[in-house]
């Protein structure tokens, strides 16, 4: 197979992963980086620095929509932000030191994890958060457009959000995914955010922590041009498509067969991984 | 601070993100396929090579190295160049929310959002993580 013929199936695969990530809310990054290696049989360092830059390409082109919409609180995905690109820039420097077959199973566990976490409904939230010290120091609470106007929330448990979100970071510099669902986790159940409010902030944050662990890829030279190409404008189409797509949808089928899709990646990917696939 | 006027600005500051984070990608996934095509014509029949891990050479590597490769017109530099753009985006919305801060006076989180413009920079620039 020749460049032209494997940029086009690379740029097919990801508007499927792209398409399918968006219309399930899953994210495109979670099933690229086993699309890549498992299928087309791409260097997982690649893969990963593939996967890097495609999650800013969807999370800053969700976020223009979402913006309108008024839910993100900026104040709170400011602050956390300094623990995830922390936790960015420390997962992509541990990340070299990994044994590949490591970051194989780490992925695999990962992709476990979220396929379990997205087919469960959300009874795990705190409810409304009370007033909090902290977080009133920090300016925390907010406000969204509910059905009868603005309506106000409170942030609670700041420093358990805080953690969780360095934790986030440093899978989303290992692995190159976004970490939404651990984002998310952090805001809806540990600092009893509104659903919706934490769902954008997140989406407003995953760009800022790729960013992050994509620029210590990027002067590694773990970012390849001709494998990123066909990747990004992939991923970029068929989230655009996803999210048009999105309003008249019935997602609920898909999101399970999906989900089943991305346990079945993370089987796999534990297996190679123990198998030393990944380690040459 | 009166939380209704700060939620106001809020909303305006969230509106100019919203355009500059979608403009911000639009212009990115110009120049990754403005790159791809010549890249495609000198390249397109050669046998990749991702199975195995090299690393990129050095111009590929940093901001300068990018920028000198691109102005060379270089195919892969531009597609890099694009690349960098998309990375550059995220950290423009982060520049951008330290004037939106400033201007709401708001000067514990101009001095959040300046920690976090730090820690993209250092990612960007340094050379031995």
């Amino acid at each position: 197979m020749n460049t032209l013929e494997l940029t086009a199936l690379l740029w097919l695969g990801s508007l499927v992963a792209g398409f399918l990530g968006s219309l399930t809310g899953l994210g495109g990054g979670v099933v690229l980086v086993p699309l890549l290696t498992l299928v087309f049989g791409v260097d997982i360092r690649y893969a990963i620095g593939a996967s890097l830059v495609s999650v800013i390409a969807t999370s800053s082109g969700a976020a223009a929509a979402y913006v309108r919409e008024g839910f993100s609180n900026i104040r709170v995905g400011m602050f956390l932000e300094i623990a995830t690109t922390i936790g960015a820039i420390a997962g992509a420097v541990v990340a070299i030191h990994l044994h590949l077959s490591w970051i194989a199973i780490t992925f695999g566990l990962v992709l476990l994890w979220s396929a379990y976490e997205s087919i469960r409904s959300h009874p795990g939230s705190r409810g409304p958060a009370k007033q909090d010290q902290i977080a009133s120091f920090l300016r925390l609470d907010g406000t969204f457009p509910g059905p009868e106007g603005e309506q106000a929330y409170h942030v609670s448990h700041v420093p358990a959000g805080f953690g969780l979100m360095f934790t986030a970071g440093v899978l989303s510099g290992v692995l190159g995914i976004g970490s939404g669902a651990v984002k998310v986790l952090a805001m809806d159940r540990a600092m009893g955010l509104p659903f919706k409010v934490s769902t954008t902030t997140s989406n407003f944050m995953i760009g800022v922590t790729a960013a992050a662990s994509a620029g210590v890829y990027l002067t590694r030279g773990y970012i390849d041009p001709a494998l990123a190409m066909p990747v990004v404008l992939g991923v970029l189409g068929g989230s655009l498509i996803g999210a048009r797509l999105l309003a008249g949808a019935r997602v609920r089928i898909l999101r399970i067969l999906f989900s089943i899709v991305i346990a079945l990646l993370g089987i796999e990917m534990i297996f190679n991984g123990i198998g030393g696939k990944f380690a040459q | 601070m009166n939380s209704l006027t700060h939620g106001m600005s809020d909303r305006r500051a969230e509106a100019i993100i919203g355009i500059l984070l979608r403009s911000g990608v639009t212009i990115a996934a110009i120049v990754v396929f403005a790159g791809a095509i010549p890249f495609l014509m000198q390249h397109g029949s050669a046998i990749p090579s991702y199975k195995t891990f090299t690393g990129e050479p050095s111009e590929l590597r940093s901001v300068s190295g990018i920028l000198k490769a691109s102005l060379a017109l270089d195919p892969a530099g531009i597609i890099q160049l694009g690349i960098l753009l998309l990375i550059a985006t995220p950290v423009a919305r982060v520049a951008f929310s330290v004037f939106a801060f400033a201007e709401e006076r708001d000067w514990m989180y101009v001095v959040v959002t300046l920690v976090v413009l730090g820690l993209l920079l250092y990612s960007l620039t340094a050379k031995n993580l």
